[in-house]
This record gives structure tokens, C-alpha cells and sequence, in this order.
């Protein structure tokens, strides 16, 4: 898996993170780190803390405990819109795509936070707003390219098919050029010949375009395919972390997903 | 078949995304133009047309006025049809633009009348923002009901402090006159080119705005707030730069109404059921279309008439007199029903009715 690229050094960092919802403990002290250019899977059961774990690292909770590190800058407390500034973009479990818009305009918000013309100049469409429309136009029709939805750029994406959602949502996420890829659960509801494509692209992005990809998986074949590290999560703590092969055969890990003999 | 797009072909991003990439479509808002700008005014300068059409009624009390409350719609279809945010402060935001315009006129000498619009724009937008402010934890209904304290103090505060109506009983104000450019604007037909232009101008920069950036930001925040926070969509900026166009529109509408229109307002003349009139525009005409805005402010502007003039002919032919105030009762009934119907059938109101309309003649007379 993986000949030809470079892991280097952790992009992404996590330290002792704990998350509660007044009671309800979501995460506990879990640490792990996420290199550069690195597939990284999360698994666990469910109600584990996957999702929480992602909604950490790009802002929507606030741990009461532990830092999170990107790119070395530790963060005390971040919103979602600045860690998508800092190169952290995301899909989510169900489809987030915004139902009124078509497609085109749907990635085009990927890239709203490179825009820099003011309302004024967008009112006018003139000067730096109209240059500013078509560069990053040319932009997306490259992920729309490499993604393969070339033929429904102008179909209101409420009027896609799921597997198609899916590919639009990964679309707006790419088309912000991040550098940490979050994904969440990517292939859920897919058929097979529908999860290839996805795996397909999942390692397209990664390989082409560098990026370090964080992914929740409850496809076992999928996530022991693509990933080259994978955490495991159980009632919001860490039991395993190591190459597919090592949490394949952790006791624990074992004992988490088909339950202990008592 | 005259309205096909076929054969013509984009090669570039800028052809793919001008204002109205089909060809049929540019030539048909150039006659349009062509028609309102030109052609109407000639029309109203020809004796023999102008003879048989009372023009001065059709401009003062038809056009004007619906040019003015689509620029309003427009104002609220910013806010409510594009970011999502339902208000029902939109009179009180047309009456801070129509009582700023006449404060500048009045206070600053030789204050330019254009510039007291801007101005008076620029006032109610700073207003929207202040009341926008809830919109930041509060939204859907909670926000309406939120919005509605701009409503009730705005109308209070213009009755309350006499300063902003010069001290005048019950807060009445007159308009100045309307002088553009050193150039009186003083019958009918000026006061219908001046108030087309202006619309004309915000109608355009409205639809420059939803197709850009910050268009797409509205959009990604009314269809989910917390994918479009993700996305890298800063809420409170979108939010409130929502909130301060919109008001911005419905400012110069309000001026618009006060100077080109009545002439003489009072703050009563903005109260709640004025919003809920401009709100009825948009769900007739279209909730996130800048034709619909247009669609609907003609609809309800033009309804009452239309049910005189068939009540006149009704009373003609038949020769009785129906009963006083019946035909205004039977125009609040068919509005009620039609919102209703709207509401259920198409959400999307009239503007939707003409893309589908588009959609099949594009196809005609092949079933697909």
C-alpha cells in the first residue's frame, strides 16, 4: 500500500481529548496522532465516539480536556469555519449538501473561503469579483473532473441519487484544496460496485493530491484495504492502535466487536 | 421550438456564467427593456394612445407602485428567500429609509436627492443589523417573532420622538420634491423612469449578489447552518450582511414610497400589515427568486384592480349595484386562498410556475 509515498511527519496531533455531554462521557483521554500524507482510519462500535473524535478535531465540540495540534500550532479552542481556514475540510455520516443549490454551486461553497472580493465588487460583477468567479470555476470543474460527475454539474443535487450525494459532498470538501481530509463513514448504504468507486477515490485523492485522510469505517474489508494506521475506539477510549494487521488480531479489539464471554 | 437551446455551444467559463446564458433569454429582457424604457413613455407622449389609456393613473397609481414593492419584495427575498431568515420587520425598515430621506433632505442644505436614498439605504441597513443580532441564536418562527420588536419600535419611535418628523402632528411628514441632477422629476411619467431605473440598478446588483460568493454563503446557511459553518461559511458575517442588504433594499423602497409615491407618510402608513403584505409577495411570487419578487408584487398590486374593473363590467352588464365593500372583502378572500393554495401546491410560488413552464418549452412539442 504504501510504495511510492512519503508518510512524513503528524499533521494532526491529539493529546489526552476528553468530551462530555453533561453526563454522558463521549470521549476519554484519547490520544493519537495523524501523519502527512497517511490513510487513517477510526473503528469502533457504535456509540464509540467516531463521530465525536471528527467533530473535535474540526471544531464543532470543545473538549474539556486534552489539545488538539495541526501543522504543529496547538489550539485552545477553534470554530468550524477557522479550522476549514487552516485546511480542514470534512463530510459528514448523513449527507450535509445544501438541497437548494445545484451542484456546481454546491462545491463552489468549498472554495467561498478563498473568495476575497467584497459584496460591493460581487454586486457590481466587475473587476477582481468576475476574475475571482471564473478562476475558482476552473478550479472546481477540476475536482468535478476528477470525480467523475461532469454530466450533473447543473442538476439541483436534491434530485441526485444517494451514491451520487455522496460523491457531491466529497466534491465540496476537495474542492477547499485541504490538507486533512475528514471522512465520515464514506461508503455507508453503498453497494459494492458503489464502495469501489469510493475506495477508488478515497486513494486517488490521497495519492494525487497528498492529502491526509482521516476516516470512520464500518466496512472491516474497506478500512483494513485503505488504511495504513487504524484507531480503535470502544465507550470513548482507545483500545488498539497500529497497521491493520496489528488491531486485526488485539484481543481487545476482538473482544469489543463480538462481545467477552463472562 | 423558438425556445431551444440547441446549437449553442459554451467555451468558456465566462459564457457558461453570464447573467442569462441562453440565447432566447438575453433577446427577450432586451425587448423587455426596450419596451418599459422606451416604449411606454413614448406611448404616454403619443395623443392618440394616450387618449384612449389614462396614463397618469396606469404610472401613479399602478406602476410606481409595484415597481416600489418589488423592490421591497426583493429586499425581504435577500433575507428570507435566500439566507433563510424569516422577518416581518420589512415596513419598519421601509419607514427608517423613507423618514432618513426626509431628515438628510431636510437637515443637510442642498443634500443631492439620490445620495439621501443611499444615505437613507445605509441607515436602514445599520437598523437591519441591529435587529438581525437575534437571528444569531434564534432562528425560523422565533426569529419572525424577534424581528417583529423592530416592527412595533420603529413605528413607536417615529411617533414618539417628533424630532424625526420635524415635529409634526402625528408624525405626518410631506416629501420634498424630487429633483435628480439639477432635472425636476415632477409628473408622472419622470417619477415612473426615475423609480424603473433605481430598480432596474438594485435588481441587477441583487442578482450579481446571489450568484457569487456571497449568494452561495445565504444559500449554504439557509439549506444547512452547520455543514455551511464547516464549509469555512463565517455565520455571523453571512448572517448580518443578510440582514443589512436586505434592509438596505427596503430602506430605498421606503423613500421610493414616500417620494415617488404618496408624497406624504406617516408612520402609521408602515405597521404590520404592510410587512405581511410584502411577505405575501414573496410567498406568491417566489421564496429565493429575484423574478419572483417582481412576479409577486405585480400579482398583488395589480389583484384589487383587476377585481374592480371586473366588478365595473359586472355592474355594467347586468346593471345593478353591488353592495359597498363587497368586492374589497371578496379581494382579502381570494388572497387568503390564494396564499394558502401557493403554500400547499407550489412553495415555490409564480417564478417556479415559469421555470417549469421554461423547462417544458424547451422540450416542446417532444414529451422529453
Amino acid at each position: 500500500m504504501t510504495a511510492g509515498r512519503k508518510i512524513g511527519r503528524p499533521i494532526l496531533e491529539i493529546d489526552g481529548v476528553s468530551l462530555a455531554f453533561g453526563g454522558v462521557v463521549a470521549l476519554q483521554g484519547v490520544s493519537f496522532d495523524v501523519r502527512e500524507h497517511e490513510i487513517r482510519a477510526i473503528i469502533g462500535p457504535n456509540g464509540a465516539g467516531k463521530s465525536s473524535m471528527l467533530n473535535v478535531i474540526n471544531g464543532v465540540y470543545h473538549p474539556q480536556q486534552g489539545t488538539v495540534a495541526f501543522k504543529g500550532r496547538r489550539r485552545h479552542r477553534v470554530d468550524p469555519h477557522e479550522a476549514a481556514r487552516q485546511g480542514i475540510a470534512r463530510t459528514f455520516q448523513n449527507i450535509a449538501l445544501f438541497r437548494g443549490m445545484t451542484v456546481l454551486d454546491n462545491i463552489m461553497t468549498g472554495r467561498n473561503l478563498k473568495m476575497k472580493s467584497s459584496f460591493l465588487q460581487q454586486a457590481l460583477y466587475w473587476g477582481p469579483a468576475k476574475r475571482e468567479e471564473l478562476e475558482h470555476r476552473a478550479k472546481v470543474e477540476e475536482v468535478i473532473d476528477f470525480l467523475e460527475i461532469q454530466h450533473i454539474r447543473k442538476t439541483p443535487v436534491g434530485r441526485l441519487p444517494y451514491g451520487l450525494q455522496k460523491r457531491v459532498e466529497l466534491a465540496r470538501a476537495l474542492a477547499a484544496e485541504p490538507e486533512l481530509l475528514l471522512l465520515d463513514e464514506p461508503m455507508a448504504g453503498m453497494n459494492l460496485e458503489e464502495k469501489q468507486d469510493m475506495s477508488r477515490f478515497v486513494l486517488d485523492v490521497n495519492d494525487q493530491m497528498g492529502t491526509s485522510i482521516v476516516l470512520i469505517e464500518h466496512d472491516m474489508s474497506v478500512v483494513m484495504d485503505l488504511s495504513d494506521r487504524v484507531v480503535v475506539l470502544d465507550y470513548g477510549r482507545k483500545i488498539a492502535d497500529g497497521t491493520p494487521d496489528e488491531v486485526r488480531n488485539n484481543r481487545g479489539v476482538i473482544d469489543a466487536y463480538l462481545g467477552v464471554a463472562h | 421550438m423558438l425556445y431551444r437551446e440547441a446549437g449553442q455551444f459554451k467555451t468558456t467559463y465566462a459564457a457558461d456564467q453570464q447573467l442569462f446564458p441562453i440565447r432566447q433569454d438575453r433577446i427577450g429582457i432586451a425587448i423587455l427593456l426596450a419596451v418599459v424604457f422606451v416604449g411606454v413613455p413614448l406611448a404616454a407622449e403619443t395623443p392618440a394612445i394616450a387618449g384612449a389609456i389614462d396614463f397618469n393613473y396606469w404610472f401613479s397609481g399602478v406602476l410606481v407602485p409595484f415597481l416600489i414593492f418589488s423592490l421591497a419584495a426583493l429586499g425581504l427575498n435577500i433575507l428570507t428567500g435566500y439566507a433563510g431568515q424569516l422577518s416581518l420587520g420589512t415596513a419598519a425598515f421601509m419607514a427608517v429609509g423613507a423618514f432618513a430621506a426626509y431628515n438628510f433632505e431636510l437637515r443637510v442644505p442642498g443634500m443631492p436627492t439620490l445620495a439621501s436614498f443611499i444615505l437613507a439605504g445605509v441607515v436602514a441597513a445599520l437598523i437591519g443589523i441591529v435587529f438581525g443580532l437575534p437571528s444569531l441564536r434564534i432562528k425560523g418562527f422565533y426569529l419572525a417573532v424577534a424581528t417583529l420588536a423592530a416592527q412595533f419600535f420603529v413605528v413607536w419611535a417615529l411617533t414618539k420622538f417628533g424630532w424625526l418628523s420635524n415635529y409634526s402632528s402625528s408624525g405626518v411628514i410631506t416629501a420634498q420634491k424630487l429633483v435628480v441632477f439639477g432635472y425636476a422629476v415632477d409628473t408622472p411619467v419622470k417619477r415612473y423612469l426615475l423609480v424603473l431605473a433605481i430598480v432596474s440598478v438594485m435588481a441587477l446588483a441583487a442578482k450579481n449578489m446571489v450568484r457569487s460568493s456571497i449568494g452561495r454563503a445565504w444559500m449554504a446557511v439557509r439549506d444547512m447552518d452547520v455543514a455551511a459553518e464547516v464549509v469555512g461559511i463565517p455565520m455571523m458575517k453571512t448572517k448580518l450582511l443578510a440582514f443589512a442588504i436586505s434592509s438596505f433594499y427596503c430602506g430605498v423602497a421606503g423613500a421610493l414610497y414616500a417620494f415617488a409615491y404618496l408624497g406624504t407618510v406617516e408612520p402609521a402608513g408602515f405597521e404590520l400589515d404592510l410587512s405581511f403584505r410584502i411577505l405575501f409577495m414573496i410567498i406568491v411570487g417566489g421564496v429565493g427568486s429575484i423574478l419572483g419578487s417582481f412576479l409577486g408584487a405585480a400579482f398583488i398590486v395589480l389583484l384589487p384592480i383587476f377585481m374592480d374593473l371586473s366588478a365595473a363590467s359586472i355592474e355594467r352588464s347586468f346593471g345593478f349595484a353591488l353592495p359597498a365593500g363587497l368586492v374589497s372583502n371578496l379581494t382579502l378572500i381570494l388572497f387568503g386562498a390564494l396564499i394558502i393554495f401557493f403554500l400547499v401546491v407550489e412553495p415555490l410560488g409564480l417564478a417556479r410556475l415559469w421555470q417549469i413552464a421554461k423547462e417544458k418549452l424547451r422540450l416542446w412539442p417532444f414529451p422529453h
